[in-house]
């Protein structure tokens, strides 16, 4: 495959970048989209020029570390993580545009890596349960009905990649910050943190300067692991409740 | 800051706003599209004056509009204050931005909201304003005096401009009410495998009924009264 890449390169946070475009040979298509990106920066190493930076990590399509804004959209054309994604899913000739995640609270680092901090403290702020160490407790000790457990596995499922506020036109978070409140506040472990653990989110979510939901979808539709808006139905209902409720004045 | 003021200025709190007043927004929007059906009853606008008069008068109606005008207001500021954020949340916009798979009224609410809210102005200075404040003549049913608001309606619509006017807003109404009447649900978090598509669907049979009733007003009465 022959392809033209226009990506995004930028010296630091605070250099304006601009679009650079490469010419790409000999691509197969049984490549990744990351493998076809590691060949760019193997010639760019050979030409003695800075190579592309980008995020990557297990490449397995789990650990929500790659990003890339593909042709307008997060991932690329398919519902999946860019390391998932396969050149198989581009034509001989193509133009491919490769931008980084577009939202102030994920400033750009450097090229197409951008800071997600922001992402892990919403998670600092209440993504997280208290349990007793010692022992390890029996596994069927507390029962969890099948259905609330297969739907909070659907909101764990989420790999905090960003891609959902990547989409969003607002930049807004709610889905992801949703995904880990339900995933929560779905089981009996959930329980102790509930209120505070959605009141803490919401306002950490906020405070790093994200967007508001406007309910468009565009974060669902674009998400690799398929994370459904009533996730957004359920956080406003857990805040709501725990504003009424919370012993927090 | 108090525990209300700091939920309410929240993205969800500012959310839940727009939720609220735009339910009761369609509320209202109910109540006048029933109400204005009158003018189709063919009686010369009698039933729709005296219909009229108690919409001016009656205490109960009274607090109603007052509170339709705070809902148009505070769906406007709010709206407005969860754009502002909303455009700040990403200052610098992608090179390459393709139409994703979302409803174009979901896109654009606020450039909907704007063009209704430009209506709503011209629309009251027309008929709201004059009701309250204009010299309308005035008609005797019964031994009781009447202002005459169908006279005022029925030469407002012989100008085409206006007949066609409205009827390119109801077709904006019926984009911003086919996104935002299922989204509000939503935002209060009324999202549930049983109620959801019924919402959904009802949604969309309102957002299409109300805004063809309200347009069959101007070109019934250009129509019929000239």
């Amino acid at each position: 495959m022959k392809l033209t890449l226009k990506i995004w390169r930028q010296k630091n946070a605070s250099d304006k970048g601009a679009f650079v475009t490469y010419p790409i040979d000999g691509i197969s298509t049984d490549m990744s989209f990351l493998e076809m990106m590691d060949v760019l920066n193997e010639e760019l190493a050979v030409k003695g020029e800075d190579p592309v930076h980008f995020d990557h990590d297990c490449r397995e399509g789990i650990c929500g570390m790659c990003s890339l804004y593909i042709n307008g959209h997060p991932h690329g054309p398919k519902q999946t993580t860019t390391c998932q994604l396969h050149m198989r899913s581009f034509s001989d000739g193509d133009t491919i545009t490769i931008e980084p995640w577009r939202a102030a609270a994920f400033p750009v680092v450097k090229d197409l890596v951008v800071d997600r901090g922001s992402f892990d403290r919403i998670i600092q702020a209440g993504g997280y349960v208290s349990v007793n160490t010692g022992g390890v407790p029996d596994a069927n000790e507390i029962p969890i009905p099948k259905r609330i457990a297969d739907e909070a596995f659907d909101s764990a499922t989420c790999i905090g990649c960003g891609a959902c506020v990547a989409a969003c036109k607002n930049a807004s978070a709610m889905l992801f910050t949703s995904a880990k409140i339900s995933q929560l506040a779905m089981l009996p472990q959930g329980q102790v943190e509930r209120m505070s653990r959605a009141e803490k989110m919401v306002a950490q979510m906020d405070a790093e300067g994200f967007g508001a939901c406007t309910n468009t979808g565009a974060c669902e539709a674009e998400c690799p692991k398929g994370i459904s808006l009533t996730n957004i139905a359920r956080m406003n209902r857990e805040y709501f409740s725990a504003s009424v409720k919370s012993e927090n004045v | 800051m108090s525990w209300v003021t700091k939920t309410l200025s929240s993205t969800i709190g500012r959310k839940l706003i727009m939720a609220l007043t735009g339910l009761f927004l369609i509320l209202f929007l109910t109540g006048h599209v029933s109400g204005n059906l009158l003018l189709f009853k063919g009686d010369g606008g009698e039933a729709f004056n005296i219909y009229a008069k108690f919409m001016t008068t009656n205490p109960a109606v009274k607090l109603l509009s007052y509170l339709t005008y705070i809902s148009i207001i505070g769906h406007v500021i709010f709206s407005i204050w969860l754009s502002k954020r909303n455009k700040s949340a990403r200052p610098i916009g992608y090179g390459v931005s393709t139409p994703p798979s979302t409803t174009v009224s979901s896109r654009n609410m606020g450039i909907l909201g704007t063009i209704i809210l430009i209506f709503i102005v011209v629309h009251m200075q027309s008929f709201w304003a004059q009701m309250h404040w204009g010299d309308l003549p005035v008609v005797t049913y019964d031994g009781e005096q009447y202002k005459d608001l169908f006279s005022i309606v029925t030469f407002a619509f012989q100008n085409e401009l206006m007949v066609i006017g409205y009827v390119v807003a109801m077709v904006f109404l019926a984009f911003h009410l086919s996104h935002g009447f299922a989204s509000a649900f939503q935002t209060l978090g009324l999202n549930h495998a049983k109620y959801s598509p019924a919402i959904s669907v009802i949604g969309k049979i309102y957002c299409i009924l109300v805004p063809i009733l309200f347009a069959s007003m101007p070109v019934y009465i250009y129509f019929t009264q000239s």
